[in-house]
């Protein structure tokens, strides 16, 4: 699960689809998750870096973590499995 | 050394509605090649781009294509006598007929034009638009040319609401029912005569691309851009160019099989299963093009070399992300200014 090739993320959060002409604002943890998936990280891996860093539990971070990933989904900025 | 030369363009209604005159201009006047006098042809006095700082060096007020297409030509002929003109430029789909139809004797009194062919206008006319999805294999929404106020209790049977009303130059709205097909129905016919298109409406993103065709099949440049604020007459406010090879790859197809000759706008819709409906192939390069020059395909500057013969090298590229913002700004002129472009209809 990675963002699309083609989709700009800059320093400030600002994120770029070209293929539609969408962007939108994330906020610093948002980039931060970006950044792990970007790595190829894995759930795991990710739940276990972000509930060291933040004040969360890992079924309360994963929650949240499947909401944002639903919406990138829905926002087509995901590279999805079947695709090339 | 810049070649000189006189470009006559129409299109200078820079409103909220606008001709694409001003951001033709606009591209002119980047060009490398081109050390241009810009004769602007005015249909009203007090169309914007005739009082913009730097757009025409001179204007020159021309009857309505409506008055008859040898008025019109008859004009240009006239304005061509005392002020010589090299490459004439139409902006709007109405003039093209006149213009396409005196080809020939434009060329022969020294106008140069680089227009589509009769046969191309009319095969990607909104009323055609079926038959040109057909005959190319592209994917067009069903539609219906009407004629008469009472078809439209018969659409019932061959559309789901809501439909699109369409004018066959201009004018588009989305109507739910009946009684709103009606009311457009008779808003559009008092405006542009009749047939009115009923076109059948596909939900998704309105996509759309400028391009350029050399008619011999080749894309001389093509840019593809989304409307990212639209005015409640339907026209892009803002816009930003995309990275969709399928865009292009259609644009290019089109372009190919007609032998498109001259500036064309693809209008696409973009549905949820990401599959490309042609909406409309307007004839002429669109308002937005000045993006496509501010994205590094200066199409209105191509489009000149066409017309003068010149070899010209497709664009093969373009920034993605440039975005364009229209806005509106008081001009400040004084009476007699005004004055002389009524009285003498020139200025």
């Amino acid at each position: 699960m990675r963002i699309k090739k083609n989709i700009a993320v800059s320093s400030t959060g600002f994120v770029f689809n070209p293929t539609t002409g969408d962007s939108y604002t994330i906020n610093q943890v948002g980039q931060e998750i970006l950044g792990y998936l970007d790595k190829n990280k894995s759930l795991d891996e990710i739940t276990s870096l972000m509930i060291t860093a933040y004040d969360i539990d890992g079924p309360g971070f994963e929650k949240y973590f499947f909401d944002f990933i639903s919406m990138l989904r829905q926002f087509e900025l995901l590279e999805e499995e079947n695709e090339n | 050394m810049k070649t000189k030369i006189t470009i006559a363009v129409t299109g200078l209604n820079n409103t909220d509605n606008p001709g694409p005159g001003v951001p033709v201009i606009r591209g002119i006047r980047e060009s490398d090649v081109f050390e241009t006098r810009i004769l602007g042809l005015a249909y009203e006095n007090l169309e914007p781009g005739i009082y913009m700082p730097g757009m025409v060096d001179k204007t020159y007020r021309v009857p309505y294509p409506s008055e008859g297409s040898d008025v019109l030509v008859n004009r240009i002929l006239e304005i061509h006598k005392k002020d010589p003109i090299d490459v004439l430029i139409p902006n709007f789909d109405a003039e093209l007929y006149a213009f396409m139809r005196s080809e020939n004797i434009l060329k022969e009194a020294g106008i140069k034009t680089f227009l589509p062919t009769l046969e191309q206008f009319e095969e990607r006319h909104k009323t055609n638009l079926p038959d040109f999805g057909e005959k190319y294999d592209l994917d067009v929404p069903f539609s219906k040319t009407i004629t008469r106020i009472d078809e439209i209790a018969t659409l019932k049977e061959e559309f789901d609401y809501p439909v699109m009303v369409k004018g066959k130059f201009y004018d588009a709205y989305l109507a739910y029912n009946e009684e709103q097909v009606r009311m457009n129905y008779n808003k559009i016919s008092a405006k542009w005569g009749l047939p009115v298109i009923i076109q059948e409406f596909i939900k998704g993103t309105e996509v759309n691309v400028v391009a350029l065709g050399d008619g011999r099949g080749n894309t001389i440049g093509a840019v593809p851009m989304r409307k990212q604020f639209i005015t409640d007459k339907g026209k892009a406010w803002s816009g930003i160019t995309l990275d969709d090879q399928k865009m292009l790859d259609l644009t290019y197809r089109i372009i190919r099989a007609t032998k498109w000759r001259g500036g064309m706008e693809v209008e696409l819709v973009k549905s949820h299963k990401n599959k490309f409906y042609i909406i409309e192939i307007n004839p002429r390069i669109p308002a937005w093009v000045y993006l496509a020059v501010g994205a590094g395909q200066n199409l209105p500057e191509a489009l000149v070399k066409l017309a003068l013969g010149m070899a010209v090298t497709p664009y093969v590229d373009y920034q993605v992300g440039k975005m364009f913002i229209r806005y509106s700004y008081d001009l400040i002129i004084d009476l007699n200014v005004f004055e002389k472009l009524s009285t003498l209809g020139e200025l």
